[in-house]
């Protein structure tokens, strides 16, 4: 329960920290209801919509209600998926209020006990440290390979954790050696006529656990005709602890990554997360109330382009690609989708491979309820909403389930694990599948 | 004003879950749609089913607990708005199609379901639902029978009291009745039916519906026409309707509305020219094309600037749903919008545009208009800021002037969205004095104790309230 001081700090934290005019912005018509996955999948409670949380942030700041646990539950339990803003005629942004928020809220520092511990350790103690990322990884890296991930499965010491946690430990890519993790590349030639420069966004967990993905992803760039920097310098995005609440984090983190990248002088910065790129495009938002730093994070920011876009843009599509038959579907990030306006792109890849039959999932707009850490601290709402998930994947009769984003990949697979789907059902991320694709035609060529 | 005791028997009734007072689940139903109103409720409940209902509605009856049913919230007028507090009674659980009469050509819904669901589920049988409010998608079929819903194909399919041949309805004192049926004809004693529909809440809850299914038409296109103001589009609806066309849509936009909508949707809609013309016709092949011929040709010679037609269905219906927004578009600009639905004659729809525009300048407020220009429903939208009192204060005197101009022209304060808390000092313009005192006797002999949506339509003493 939170006291009455704490209640009344966070009432000043709100009145502080909202964008009132944007508040105001809400009229209240509704047309985000059906979009919103809380709201659909909590039996239409208005609370959990956002329209309903909008008039909840506002009745904090106007005095109405006090900041109590009711509130916090219905903010916490926003995916942040911002299936709402293209949907909201008024073009009220969600993504920015919630953000605001959550910063009011747990800058006050009242979370659950578990819920601090598992936040610091990720966003505070990890993933802004690349180093710490790859001992972290290594670790778990001599964890699948030494046998033990062998006998703790045998042993059953995972059944001591939550049902998602162990299900995401099974999982879990099998990740890369220590040395091949710090000997990264930094910089490539294109394989063809040279088209643009452009700077790689590596991140922090792909350039990690998903570092094959990143190496397929500065492959794709070369096949297309990029000349690629991968500043080293750069580091973790930031979205995570801006979504939850660390907007000063956040903007730390920011400022490090626009100083990497300015040195770089390229056409566009390239990301192959959705959940990063759409903080990245933000940043001149996150930092606009700085003036050393406004106008560059806004350039920062206009450089910012999913690798399915530029490889739309350089015609990659029109190139030939390959693979055995099969229906895949495409899950779309919702924050490559809401975010960065990118929803085509990925689907032109797919539909221009040869073999593939591309079939459209209903609700592939939906949120897969991955989220950040969502998963693991909401689990029971993000299990649900994965169901529903997965209930339109297996409609598609899908051999493939493409994604575009890090953690859905994972939320994917976890679906694929649950649903006992693992022997006739994948899901990849779209640069894997595009490579793939390209070498395989490419071999049958010749 | 609920006890302990009265909650823990709410809680009887409807199971634990399905009761909420916490302050947050207040002021999420404390609000809909129309802005600068909100109340707190003092309590939700969802029951599950009609006998759940009107164990609820006897309780409060016998206490005198305000009750106000609510779908979405997505009305603008005030309907929903718990202004004295009370219970708010949700249709979450109640949201089921039970049937649909293939043989009667009829279906049977609960409150609760969705509007656009309705439509979908006629259209997976060949059939079709006509009434589409620009809020379909969230908008509740028994918020639409209640508000007696409007929508674009007003003009020729009329609107949701056309389709709707029979209620159950929980009475104020708890009693169950079933009006109307599957029936073409049924006089047996007053239409009841009528008398429900449009009721804002004010006489009993509507707890299942008979909606009348019709054929669906084989074809439908669709078509724009510019032109270089909206008075002059006007005149064009006037000529089409004189010309003894009926299309199925036949809105107009002025240019601030185009230019907020093409900003949402960017679906390429003209941004530079005055006012444009949507407009749709649906039935057999020859007769669209026929149709849409002439209307082309009325157009250019009312002085339409261009005229376009969708060339595929998904360009027709990005049209429709992007006239939807408009309202909430208009927020783009200022962050109130205040919009009214003066209805007039559809001949004098020109006339009443010129009007707005004085109006609109005499007060110095920007006031865009667009609306459902071929029933003669306008809906002028001023563009204000909720935080500026001066400027709300002109507002308010301007759609005064603006609903005794309809008046004068033999319109009506509201076309469709319903008088609620917001037009309620001026319902006497419409109906007279004699007319609010019939209103009141009716809501007295069926809800003598005012438990249902009370301060709605008409205030139980005098009027004089303000609208926003």
């Amino acid at each position: 329960m939170m006291s009455t001081e704490e209640k009344a700090r966070i009432q000043v934290s709100f009145k502080e920290k909202m964008d009132y005019n944007e508040l105001m912005n809400c009229t209240r018509c509704g047309f985000c209801l059906p979009s919103c996955p809380t709201y659909i999948e909590s039996g239409k409670k208005e609370i959990n919509s956002p329209r309903g949380r909008i008039a909840l942030m506002k009745g904090v700041v106007d005095g109405l209600i006090e900041p109590d646990e009711d509130v916090k539950r219905s903010i916490d339990l926003c995916l942040g998926c911002r299936a709402c803003e293209p949907v909201c005629p008024s073009g009220v942004k969600f993504g920015h209020l919630l953000e605001q928020a959550r910063d009011a809220i747990y800058q006050t520092n009242n979370q659950s006990l578990p819920e601090k511990a598992m936040r610091s350790i990720f966003f505070n103690n990890l993933f802004p440290y690349h180093n710490r990322m790859i001992g972290a990884v290594g670790l778990l890296g001599f964890y699948q390979r030494s046998g033990l991930q062998k006998i703790t499965r045998s042993v059953g010491i995972m059944n001591l954790f939550p049902e998602t946690m162990r299900t995401m430990e099974k999982v879990l890519p099998e990740v890369p050696k220590k040395k091949e993790m710090k000997q990264r590349q930094r910089h490539f030639a294109p394989l063809r006529e040279r088209k643009k420069n452009v700077a790689f966004f590596s991140g922090c967990l792909m350039d990690t656990v998903f570092m094959s993905t990143n190496d397929s992803t500065t492959k794709l760039l070369q096949y297309a005709g990029c000349e690629i920097v991968v500043p080293k310098t750069q580091g973790c995005c930031g979205a995570l602890h801006g979504h939850s609440g660390e907007q000063n984090r956040a903007r730390e983190m920011a400022k490090r990554n626009i100083e990497a990248f300015e040195a770089a002088e390229v056409d566009y910065i390239i990301t192959n997360a959705g959940g990063c790129g759409a903080f990245l495009v933000d940043y001149g938002h996150l930092l606009k109330d700085d003036p050393e730093w406004s106008e560059r994070a806004q350039a920062f920011s206009n450089k910012i382009k999913d690798i399915t876009s530029i490889l739309v843009e350089l015609e990659f599509d029109k190139l030939p690609l390959r693979l055995d038959d099969q229906i895949v579907t495409y899950q779309d990030s919702c924050h490559l989708k809401n975010g960065q306006k990118t929803f085509i792109e990925p689907r032109k890849l797919l539909q221009s491979i040869e073999g593939v039959t591309f079939v459209e999932m209903h609700d592939a707009g939906r949120c897969c309820g991955s989220a950040g850490i969502y998963n693991i601290v909401e689990s029971e709402m993000s299990m649900q909403i994965l169901d529903y998930k997965m209930e339109q994947t297996k409609k598609t009769d899908a051999k493939t389930i493409v994604t575009t984003n890090p953690g859905c990949l994972l939320q994917m697979k976890l679906g694929i694990e649950r649903e006992g789907l693992a022997d006739q059902m994948d899901a990849v991320h779209i640069v894997d599948l595009l490579v793939e694709a390209y070498e395989n035609a490419e071999k049958s060529e010749r | 004003m609920i006890s302990e005791a009265i909650k823990s028997q709410f809680e009887q009734f409807v199971g634990k879950d399905n009761v909420e007072d916490n302050q947050a689940s207040l002021l999420a139903y404390s609000y809909d749609a129309t802005p600068g109103f909100q109340a707190m409720p003092h309590c939700i409940v969802s029951p599950r089913n009609a006998h759940e209902v009107a164990a609820v509605v006897k309780l409060c009856n016998e206490h005198k607990i305000p009750i106000v049913p609510r779908g979405s919230g997505t009305n603008l007028s005030a309907g929903t708005t718990p202004l004295q507090g009370g219970v708010v009674l949700l249709f979450k659980h109640m949201d089921g199609i039970i049937e649909i009469d293939e043989e009667n050509l009829t279906m049977t819904v609960q409150p609760g379901v969705i509007t656009s669901h309705i439509i979908a589920a006629a259209e997976e049988k060949g059939l079709f639902y006509p009434p589409d409010p620009g809020s379909m998608h969230i908008s509740t079929i028994g918020g639409n029978i209640s508000e007696n819903a409007g929508g674009l194909r007003g003009l020729k399919y009329g609107v949701t009291r056309d389709y709707v041949m029979g209620l159950e309805i929980v009475l104020p004192n708890g009693e169950i009745i079933h009006t109307g049926g599957k029936l073409a004809k049924d006089v047996a004693g007053y239409d009841l039916t009528r008398l429900f529909v449009g009721a804002e809440g004010t006489l009993g809850v509507v707890t299942a519906a008979t909606l009348k299914l019709i054929p669906k038409p084989e074809t439908k296109k669709t078509m724009l026409a510019l032109f270089d103001d909206l008075e002059t589009s006007a005149e064009a609806v006037s000529a089409i309707i004189a010309n003894r066309i009926i299309p199925a849509t036949l809105e107009f936009l002025d240019q601030q509305t185009v230019r907020v909508v093409e900003d949402f949707a960017q679906i390429g809609l003209p941004k530079d020219v005055g006012a444009v013309l949507l407009i749709e016709q649906d039935g057999p092949p020859e007769v669209v094309e026929r149709d849409l011929a002439k209307i082309e040709e009325i157009c250019r010679l009312t002085n339409a600037v261009d005229v376009q037609v969708a060339k595929t269905e998904a360009e027709a219906d990005a049209l429709t749903s992007a006239r939807r927004t408009a309202l909430s578009a208009l927020s783009r600009v200022k962050p109130t919008t205040i919009l009214e639905d003066a209805t007039v004659p559809r001949s004098k729809i020109a006339e009443m545009v010129r009007e707005i525009e004085v109006i609109a300048k005499k007060y110095q407020l920007t006031i865009c208009t667009f609306g459902h220009a071929g029933d003669g429903n306008l809906h002028p939208t001023c563009l204000t800021d909720a935080r500026n009192e001066e400027e709300m204060a002109l507002v308010e005197k301007a759609f005064e002037e603006i609903f005794h101009k309809a008046i004068e022209l033999g319109g009506t304060i509201t076309g469709e969205h319903g008088v609620g808390a917001m037009k309620l000092p001026y319902l006497h313009l419409k109906i007279g004095e004699a007319g609010v005192e019939v209103l009141q006797g009716i809501k007295k002999a069926i809800d003598p104790n005012h438990i249902m949506n009370p301060g709605k339509i008409f205030s139980e003493s005098e009027r004089n309230r303000v609208v926003i």
